[in-house]
């Protein structure tokens, strides 16, 4: 009897009905989505699509600056510009993940209100459309780093670059689901969408993206061990270190970010199904 | 028989009544903490109720009906019926309390028009994000982008951004796209009340025939019986989360109007009556009486004969009556005046029997709203006392022909002579 209907409304459904399939079905829109993006973002700017240029040069030269040149943090033998500029991409793909997947709920009530699709559609779609900027990041690390090569500073990244996508995937997926958390829980509690701005920037301090972990190590190795279980550590780190070759490759540390990552995006995504069947009653 | 699309089981909503939460973290643990020590929650208002837990306002009550394929089904209540809830429902918007709606098929909800449109987009490129929240794939708007243009009127401007559209472009291109969706059951929110007449009376004839010849379902929630008459093929009335009527659009449309209604009286009582700001009160209506009839009910030449009765608070040397018909939708149908009838002397009481004639209507319901006013010196009305509705009676004019009120309206005019 249940086979002939297609949508079948219940009060509540099962904590694993994830309808993943539907994600699917609803692939145009995502790719709609993302398209409005890219549209919308910079209309009526006079740099247009430059300033995915220019945020990143302005901070890593700001990092340059204050980090390497003020307070002389070292940079593992690393040129401290590069060593800034890889940091940062690998950074604001993370945060730029998790922040704006934060706002899944609030940020599209009206949306969310008025049609039906899978809510996921959203923190995908901002997932994705991250994705844009961090490979113009990753461009721009690539033409410093042959500037640099022209100018006596070769660095060749190794074979373990392979690893790449691997992390990208990682830091995707490690946003999304800390980012639907807190979008889940804000729908209820407005207190977190406050913390998140600043949030994301305390964990930049306690994550080695201005620092190399070695430092960290040099003042104490607790200090250094308790950096390294925070889960972003070991991606910017080994981000760092298989296209700068500096530091060391952390894998232990790698397993565990792996499996707080699985952990926090599966939790992450069984409350998001809970709360988008009635968040509308709440927001 | 024709296939079910949609069933509706016995579907309830309730909602939490009070605050929900205090809307942080701290006040949801002080209340928390207040009522473990049965102490008074420190985040209620003084004076306000304290909800128990238990205390819900139930929107949806058990609501059960099914939907067949190709029907076409309005949905009428009050504000606060629960009929923008059960289209919440049905678009998966929200989830119900209890009880469970089956749905065949692919369901789209209108429940604004151009849900998601981005002010910084063109207008095609709207159609395509438009297209694709609404379920369409980017195949099936490549299909249809043309007919939606053409139907949009709007070819001129489809690759301008729509922040520059005026507001009937962009509610005119938002529908287009609505109107070609290619799902099988179509909800929709009085969203058809856009553009100008000429462009209303086309997405109507738009969804009676994407209805008729699509063989598409529609579930139409409006307040204007015009559009649910030229629509739907079946009403269901909505009354305080009950389903009240469920049949043919004109009686469901009868049920819902009487819900408000006061009766059909012969003697209509004014002294606790709502009256507007902008009557002077000069004079003061008590009461409308039937004269020589049981009912209110009138046929052909008979005319409609009743006893006025008023008090005059102030002079008033020239004294005017009319009364103005409306008919069962709350339209203006007609009105009879009788000028300058008489003068009135501060404190005094009058009775006066008017005889007015209705034979120019058609068969209906009607209310009237009598009103008594003088004219100044500019001869302008200036209203002294009105009623709503001060008189209901019910007309039947018998014609040679049916007269279909809604073809031919709500006046029959004298018949036509044809000369030699």
């Amino acid at each position: 009897m249940d086979k002939e209907w297609n949508v079948v409304i219940k009060p509540k459904t099962g904590w694993f009905d994830l309808k993943l399939k539907e994600l699917w079905q609803y692939r145009d829109l995502i790719f709609m989505f993302l398209k409005r993006n890219f549209n919308s973002a910079y209309k009526q700017t006079i740099l247009g699509p430059l300033w995915f240029l220019i945020t990143p040069l302005l901070s890593s030269s700001m990092h340059t600056l204050v980090f390497g040149t003020i307070a002389n943090i070292s940079t593992d033998g690393v040129p401290q510009f590069l060593f800034y500029l890889c940091s940062n991409t690998a950074w604001a793909y993370f945060s730029a993940c998790l922040t704006s997947t934060s706002s899944t709920f609030t940020g599209n009530a009206g949306l969310f209100g008025k049609v039906y699709f899978p809510r996921l559609v959203t923190p995908v779609t901002s997932v994705i459309y991250s994705l844009l900027s961090f490979v113009i990041h990753l461009i721009l690390l690539a033409v410093a780093m042959a500037i640099f090569a022209m100018r006596g500073t070769v660095i060749i990244p190794g074979v373990s670059v392979i690893l790449l996508p691997v992390l990208v995937l990682q830091m995707a997926l490690l946003g999304l689901g800390v980012g639907i958390i807190i979008s889940s829980v804000t729908t209820k509690y407005r207190d977190l969408s406050i913390l998140v701005g600043f949030g994301v920037h305390l964990w930049m301090y306690i994550t080695p993206v201005v620092y190399p972990i070695s430092q960290a190590a040099s003042i104490s190795g607790t200090i250094s061990k308790l950096v390294m279980l925070n889960p972003v550590a070991p991606i910017v780190n080994n981000f760092r270190y298989i296209i700068l070759g500096c530091g060391e490759f952390s894998y232990g540390y790698w397993g565990i970010s792996w499996i707080v990552t699985v952990v926090v995006l599966f939790i992450g995504i069984l409350i998001f199904n809970r709360v988008e069947k009635t968040f509308m009653d709440t927001v | 028989m024709r296939e079910t699309m949609i069933e509706i089981d016995n579907v309830t909503k309730t909602y939490r009544l009070g605050t929900i939460g205090g809307g942080t973290l701290k006040g949801d643990i002080q209340s928390f903490w207040a009522r473990v020590r049965h102490k008074d929650d420190p985040n209620l208002r003084i004076g306000e109720k304290a909800y128990k837990k238990n205390e819900k306002f139930t929107a949806l009550d058990g609501v059960s009906f099914d939907v067949k394929k190709g029907e076409t089904i309005g949905l009428i209540g009050r504000n606060g019926a629960g009929k923008s809830t059960l289209l919440k429902l049905l678009s998966r918007v929200t989830a119900p309390t209890a009880g469970e709606i089956r749905i065949k098929g692919k369901i789209s909800s209108m429940l604004e028009v151009g849900t998601g449109f981005h002010p910084e987009l063109t207008g095609r490129e709207n159609v395509y994000l438009n297209g694709a929240i609404l379920g369409m794939s980017r195949k099936e708007v490549d299909e249809r982008i043309e007919d939606i243009i053409e139907f949009s009127e709007c070819r001129q401007f489809i690759d301008t951004p729509v922040k520059r559209y005026s507001s009937g472009m962009f509610v005119k291109l938002a529908f287009s796209v609505a109107a070609h969706l290619n799902s099988d059951i179509m909800l929709m929110d009085e969203v058809l009340a856009v553009g100008d007449m000429a462009f209303q009376k086309k997405c109507i004839e738009k969804m009676v025939s994407v209805a008729r010849d699509e063989g598409k379902t529609i579930i139409y929630v409006s307040h204007n019986m015009q559009t649910i008459r030229q629509l739907c093929s079946r009403c269901i009335v909505l009354d305080k989360g009950k389903v009240v009527f469920n049949g043919e659009v004109e009686d469901a449309i009868n049920v819902y109007l009487k819900n408000d209604e006061i009766t059909a009286k012969i003697f209509n009582d004014f002294t606790d009556c709502h009256k507007y700001d902008f009557l002077t009160d000069k004079v003061i209506m008590d009461s409308l009486e039937v004269l020589d009839k049981e009912t209110c009910h009138f046929k052909d030449d008979e005319k409609i004969r009743f006893k006025l009765k008023f008090h005059a608070n102030e002079d008033v040397p020239k004294l005017s009556f009319r009364m103005m018909v409306h008919n069962n939708d709350q339209m203006i149908t007609a009105t009879s005046v009788c000028y300058n009838f008489m003068s009135c002397k501060k404190g005094e009481s009058y009775e006066r029997v008017f005889e007015m004639d209705v034979s120019t209507l058609s068969n209906g319901l009607y209310k009237v709203i009598p009103v008594l006013f003088e004219l100044d010196e500019l001869g302008k009305v200036v209203d002294a006392d009105g009623v709503y509705p001060g008189l209901l009676f019910e007309y039947e004019h018998t014609t040679p022909i049916l007269w279909r009120t809604k073809l031919y309206g709500d006046t029959v005019l004298p018949d036509m002579i044809c000369e030699e």
